[in-house]
């Protein structure tokens, strides 16, 4: 569809085609997501890299908008994009946490409030709906495990877009009710999110529909990069020594790591090793698993854990997760339903954030590597918290505090401030 | 044993632009033969040299993914539906 891209060193997109990440197979930038002429590897968009750094500096990004879209010239849009203030989360010196899990300098990059649905997911969609109104599309879809699916649909309310999504029919109710406020087609699959998958590659197949995550994926997964280069730009221009992330299809893990890649490919950032760790729930732990097998390829697996976000039995870049774990002297761990809990709860007693299951798992990962001494206390490490806790409430309604109920009485009070005092001091 | 086979849009250029084709195969290995017998070069596109499907594809025999059967040996029904569906999609 966009054969001819321009490629002024000053204006116009930046990027060039696409390529197959495995065989190196070029391709026209349209709405293709496999390598359909050789060895169905997935597609990768192609940068003018000249052209970036002709064009930019970091004093030219701080002056951008405090969104994704500061960092425009690195993502795969040819014109204005689709701006809902997307990005620039916060990342937070976690002083707290960090004295109770024994590190020195530990970094909370906080998604759990991105806009406009407080997941990460904000970031890719932006960039998929802005490249699917590009490429002509009228009705945008997704295979979600529930972020995906609010922020598609919210995304292209804005955007005037139709919307039909697809989640798995067993997801918390926040993560339904958070779709269907925006009035797309929702449809709940019987079915684990890999069969959701499946489904939407085969409707994929026959319907003109523009799929964030199937047929607009190599764009839909640059948008994660955008982590990456917020905390350089966050931590003054500086690499971390360490991330923990969550792993589900294992995309956006692969993605911070090429947002660190390009920032120092493009001299923005000097060049430092940085340690990938990757975080899964034991009762979906296809990566974690072939990690700790040494394998390189995945054996995928059937969920089942409350952390329904990250519930992905059969991950696309798994394999690639895998290895910059490896290269990057990293580790993969998996936790118990139980730990995500505390993880949870020891992210919001900590430090104020409440974060979903994924973020539970990914503070339990991180402590799990701490007590096995793979995390270095004096590291600069940076824990991406990739949703909000309000969201997945169910997890956790059974394992906090209830309310004293008192009456409206001075008495009532005294009485349950005792109990709560000898509770809390018991 | 016919069975009938979904074909994922790349490989549609072999089958004459049908999304949904019927084959007669009792195992996915027969069936991969089968269908290349019909449509001459697919076999090369769905599997490497050693007649290993290809990593990027998924195979699934009435929605079940054929790692959880008996991957390539996995037995076919009557009726059965087959998806040949590229692996890299989703998250």
């Amino acid at each position: 569809m966009t054969a001819t891209l321009s490629r002024s060193p000053l204006a116009g997109p930046t990027f060039t085609g696409l390529r197959c990440k495995e065989c190196g197979h070029p391709y026209e930038a349209g709405a293709r997501h496999v390598c359909e002429d050789v060895c169905f590897g997935p597609l990768e968009v192609v940068y003018d890299y000249e052209a970036i750094k002709a064009r930019v500096s970091r004093s030219t990004i701080e002056a951008g908008p405090a969104s994704i879209w500061r960092y425009r010239d690195f993502l795969p849009i040819e014109g204005d994009p689709i701006d809902v203030g997307t990005g620039f989360t916060p990342l937070l010196k976690a002083g707290n946490l960090a004295r109770r899990l024994g590190l020195k300098n530990l970094y909370i990059k906080n998604d759990g409030v991105n806009m406009p649905t407080l997941s990460f997911k904000d970031r890719v969609v932006s960039v998929a709906l802005t490249r699917a109104r590009e490429l002509g599309f009228t009705t945008v879809s997704c295979a979600s495990t529930g972020n995906l699916a609010n922020s598609t649909a919210a995304i292209a309310a804005h955007a005037g877009l139709d919307c039909c999504v697809f989640i798995p029919s067993d997801l918390e109710l926040g993560k339904v009710l958070g779709t269907l406020i925006y009035n797309p087609t929702l449809m709940a699959v019987k079915g684990n999110y890999d069969q959701v998958n499946r489904l939407c590659s085969e409707v994929a197949n026959t319907y003109g529909w523009g799929f964030v995550n199937i047929n607009l994926r190599p764009y839909y997964s640059e948008g994660s990069k955008t982590l990456g280069y917020e905390v350089i730009e966050q931590l003054g221009w500086q690499l971390p020594d360490h991330i923990v992330a969550p792993l589900a299809s294992g995309s956006l893990f692969t993605k911070i790591r090429k947002g660190f890649d390009e920032f120092i490919k493009v001299g923005l950032v000097d060049e430092k090793a940085v340690r990938f760790s990757g975080a899964q729930a034991e009762g979906c732990s296809p990566i974690a698993q072939a990690f700790a097998e040494g394998r390189d390829f995945i054996t995928p697996v059937k969920p089942n854990t409350i952390a329904k976000s990250i519930a992905i039995g059969n991950p696309a870049d798994g394999p690639y997760a895998i290895d910059i774990a490896n290269r990057t002297g990293g580790s993969i761990a998996a936790v118990s339903d139980a730990e995500i809990i505390e993880g949870i709860k020891l992210l919001a007693e900590t430090e104020g954030v409440f974060t979903e299951t994924a973020g539970g798992t990914t503070i339990a990962v991180l402590k799990k590597l701490i007590e096995q001494g793979k995390i270095n206390p004096e590291e600069t490490t940076v824990a991406y918290i990739t949703g909000n806790g309000l969201k997945t409430t169910e997890a956790v309604a059974s394992s906090i505090g209830e309310p004293y109920l008192i009456e409206a009485q001075l008495d009532s009070f005294k009485a349950a401030w005792q109990q709560a005092q000898a509770t809390h001091q018991g | 044993m016919a069975v009938q086979v979904l074909i994922p849009t790349p490989l549609q250029k072999f089958t004459a632009d049908e999304a949904s084709v019927e084959l007669e195969a009792t195992s996915v290995d027969g069936l991969i033969e089968a269908l290349d017998g019909r449509y001459p070069g697919l076999k090369s596109r769905l599997c490497d040299e050693n007649g290993k499907l290809r990593r990027f594809l998924n195979v699934y025999v009435n929605s079940e993914d054929i790692r959880f059967l008996d991957n390539q040996a996995t037995a076919l029904n009557d009726g059965d539906e087959v998806s040949i569906v590229p692996a890299v999609a989703g998250g």
